[in-house]
């Protein structure tokens, strides 16, 4: 079979580095697979409870860079209880016990303690970036940690994470030996940080092009930092509160205007929005900015502000930009590929200020539109029908209007044909995610024309289980299945078990699917867990078997139950 | 098509607040059948309900589906914006052609305001002192208070001045010196 030595074959595996690329090459032939493993360095494990760290290590020795991925999704929206699980601490543990020399280590929805960090940042000579998204459980003493010991650390990147703020100075802790620093963003950190030191740091750090800083660094740090790094390529500001007057004002100016690489800006958790004009020199430039932590950022000067920004590719902005605010961005951003419109009061109690208009405009405004997260007011098909026509290229489409079942307020019916003509129009969607009224229709649409669908998110919707048994039916790429308050039960679940072992997982809540229900797939399905999540425990876990399910998470696994489940979750 | 408002509250779909003597918030699927296919099983499904959102919208455990992430970060925002919304206030000198306006939030204390008020109108402060106020110059800053009462700048601690004041004034000349020689 294999006509080429070893490494002729290894240096042709060099070139693929999708993962999936990779995972196809290691299943051609015994020997692709087995120089495949060994040459494989970066490896991404979608739920960190389907594999184990011994297995991990085991087949790739080689191993620099691991991605692990703990809780649902639904974990984000306060659906899972903290201490459901996703614990990092025995992959360090494994890992530090093994040969394995770890360079990069990013996670997302994991529970990371100070006690992991710690050993995480004293077991591997080399490690050079840690990027941890939606984490929690550690605290400024785990990062000080990291700071200290991680001689030849180039990244850490903290993204919207909940941490315990000591206010201890950790950045004090990064050596003056460490001048290797290209990334370094703590904006999610809410205490205050040693700004002398952070100065410091950012005047030893000549590769640095990554800066996303917290509330707490007022403005006059910030222009100080800008004239010791005008390399930036991106810039989180933290506090953007100041006297138009001051001697700091003009010299933020300068220091700006100086930024000529800057591509991405972010933060103004705190802004003074009558100061915005010193930012517009690197308006220009910008591919990326995200306004969506900046609620002081409205109107006028909102506006003002994205008419200078002609070569937008990405948006992430606040609900308050309005309908008219969307129309300036259509015809300002004619490069942008992803919009996305958060709610300027994310617990849904007012109204948002946006609707399917700035939706519309854009669309027709931004044909290069392929991502999209939207919320809003309300949405209309003859809208959605027109987004589909105008932007057939949707690889994301997540709709959330803030009422989730309201129908189209023109014609008071439900959106599936809206929806569906988003499905049949853009061929390469990927990822899915619905709201408003929605009958069992949509699901069929979905089904019929969704081919490339691999994340679907659905909540308060469809009529019967037909609605779920068409996007299993159909959607032969889903990986990923979510769903709350629908009326799906056994029936549906039970209807093609096989079915997921081909995905990553399956989320079901306030259904009514039953705990009979899902004891029949964990039988029939032994590389599955069924996870049965009871808070109120209720269950007690020996109720009869019609008793509805409140919460059930399936995923495949090579490894069976694990072993830190707490108590109200029972795997069946 | 128009349902009735008691059409509405039979279909229950609990959009009111917890604590109102409807159970359970939606995310609860014992009682929460949604109207659509439990009410209507005889007529046409597929038709609409009217969407009366009642005036307060309840909280739906998880949704809109946001972050908990960034809805805790917009609390602490508004908590920190209603601690340290923008305090501006109108800034008059006497004998100047115009007012101005300055935000006093954005200072720490008063010699940056002192010498911002400065800046601003092209004059110097004296040295302030407890006993007589400002001394060596023909100005002195005043400030009216919640009370209406016209105040030195600087008697009180800087907190409970940018809390109290109401707006600025600068005083010039025996109208100045009679304030500062007045106790409070």
């Amino acid at each position: 079979m294999n006509y080429f030595p070893d490494e002729v074959l290894e240096h042709v595996f060099d070139f693929i580095t999708s993962h999936k690329d990779r995972n196809s090459v290691s299943l051609v032939c015994k020997s692709w697979y087995k120089i495949e493993r060994c040459s494989r360095q970066r490896v991404f494990i979608g739920n960190c409870y389907s594999i184990s760290p011994e297995r991990l290590i085991a087949r790739f020795p080689g191993l620099k860079s691991l991605t692990l991925k703990g809780k649902p999704h639904f974990a984000d929206f306060n659906l899972v209880p903290h201490d459901w699980g996703g614990f990092v601490y025995p992959w360090i543990k494994a890992l530090a016990k093994s040969r394995i020399g770890l360079e990069e280590l990013r996670l997302k929805r994991m529970v990371v303690s100070d006690e992991s960090l710690e050993l995480l940042s004293k077991s591997f000579v080399n490690f050079k970036s840690l990027v941890l998204v939606s984490c929690e459980g550690f605290t400024t003493d785990g990062l000080a940690a990291i700071a200290a010991n991680c001689r030849f650390l180039r990244e850490l990147d903290l993204q919207e994470n909940e941490v315990d703020d000591h206010r201890g100075h950790w950045l004090s802790c990064f050596p003056e030996s460490c001048t290797s620093l290209i990334s370094l963003n703590f904006a999610c950190l809410r205490g205050e940080v040693n700004l002398g030191a952070l100065e410091r740091l950012v005047s030893r750090s000549p590769n640095l092009k990554s800066l996303r800083l917290n509330r707490a660094v007022p403005l006059d740090t910030l222009q100080k930092l800008l004239m010791r790094a005008p390399q930036l390529v991106d810039l989180g500001i933290g506090s953007y509160v100041h006297d138009p007057f001051s001697e700091v004002y003009n010299k933020l100016k300068i220091a700006i205007q100086r930024c000529k690489s800057i591509r991405s800006l972010s933060g103004f958790l705190e802004v003074a929005p009558h100061c915005m004009s010193a930012i517009y020199p690197i308006c220009g430039n910008l591919t990326f900015l995200n306004l969506s932590y900046a609620p002081g950022l409205h109107g006028n000067k909102l506006m003002k502000l994205i008419q200078h920004c002609r070569k937008l590719q990405r948006l992430w902005i606040l609900d308050c930009i309005g309908d008219k605010g969307l129309g300036v961005v259509a015809l300002t951003c004619k490069e942008l590929q992803e919009l996305r419109v958060f709610p300027s009061d994310p617990f849904g109690a007012g109204n948002a200020a946006v609707t399917e208009e700035g939706l519309v405009l854009v669309s027709a405004g931004c044909p290069k539109l392929n991502s999209l997260l939207y919320f809003c007011q309300q949405m209309t098909n003859a809208a959605l029908i027109t987004v589909a026509k105008n932007c057939p290229n949707f690889i994301r489409f997540r709709l959330c209007i803030l009422d989730p079942i309201k129908p189209d307020p023109v014609t008071n019916q439900p959106l599936d044909e809206g929806f569906g003509a988003i499905v049949q129009s853009c061929k390469g969607l990927k990822r899915l995610s619905l709201s408003g009224l929605l009958t069992d229709q949509v699901f069929l649409y979905i089904g019929m024309y969704a081919e490339q669908l691999e994340m679907l998110s659905i909540a308060f919707a469809a009529d019967s289980d037909k609605g779920m048994l068409y996007v299993l039916n159909g959607c032969k790429k889903l990986r990923k299945l979510e769903i709350r308050d629908c009326p799906f039960g056994d029936a549906a679940l039970l209807e093609d078990v096989g079915k997921y072992e081909t995905m990553r997982s399956l989320w079901m809540s306030s259904c009514e699917v039953t705990l009979g229900g899902c004891k029949s797939v964990a039988e029939k399905m032994p590389s599955l867990n069924v996870e049965i999540i009871d808070e109120c425990e209720q269950m007690e876990f020996n109720l009869v078997d019609k008793q509805k399910v409140d919460k059930m998470y399936l995923y495949r696994t090579l490894v069976g139950h694990r072993k830190d489940a707490p108590e109200y979750v029972l795997i069946l | 098509m128009e349902n009735s408002v008691a059409y509405e509250k039979a279909t229950e779909l609990r959009l009111g607040l917890p604590g109102i003597d409807e159970p359970a918030v939606l995310s609860s699927v014992k009682n929460n059948k949604r109207p659509l296919h439990d009410e209507k099983s005889g007529e046409n499904g597929k038709s609409a309900q009217n969407e009366t959102a009642p005036p307060s919208k309840a909280q739906i455990v998880g949704w809109p589906p946001v972050q908990s992430y960034r809805k805790n970060n917009f609390q602490q925002a508004k908590k920190s914006e209603s601690e340290c919304g923008g305090i501006y206030v109108k800034v008059s000198m006497d004998g100047a052609p115009y007012l101005r306006k300055i935000d006093l939030k954005v200072y720490k204390g008063y010699p940056e305001l002192l010498q911002v008020l400065e800046n601003m109108f092209k004059f110097t402060i004296g040295d302030y002192s407890e006993r007589e106020g400002y001394k060596g110059s023909d100005y002195e800053p005043t400030y009216e208070d919640k009370d209406g009462d016209w105040m030195l700048v600087g008697d009180v601690p800087w907190e409970m001045f940018i809390r109290s004041c109401k707006r600025l004034r600068i005083m010039k000349g025996s109208e100045a010196r009679g304030l500062s020689c007045s106790g409070v």
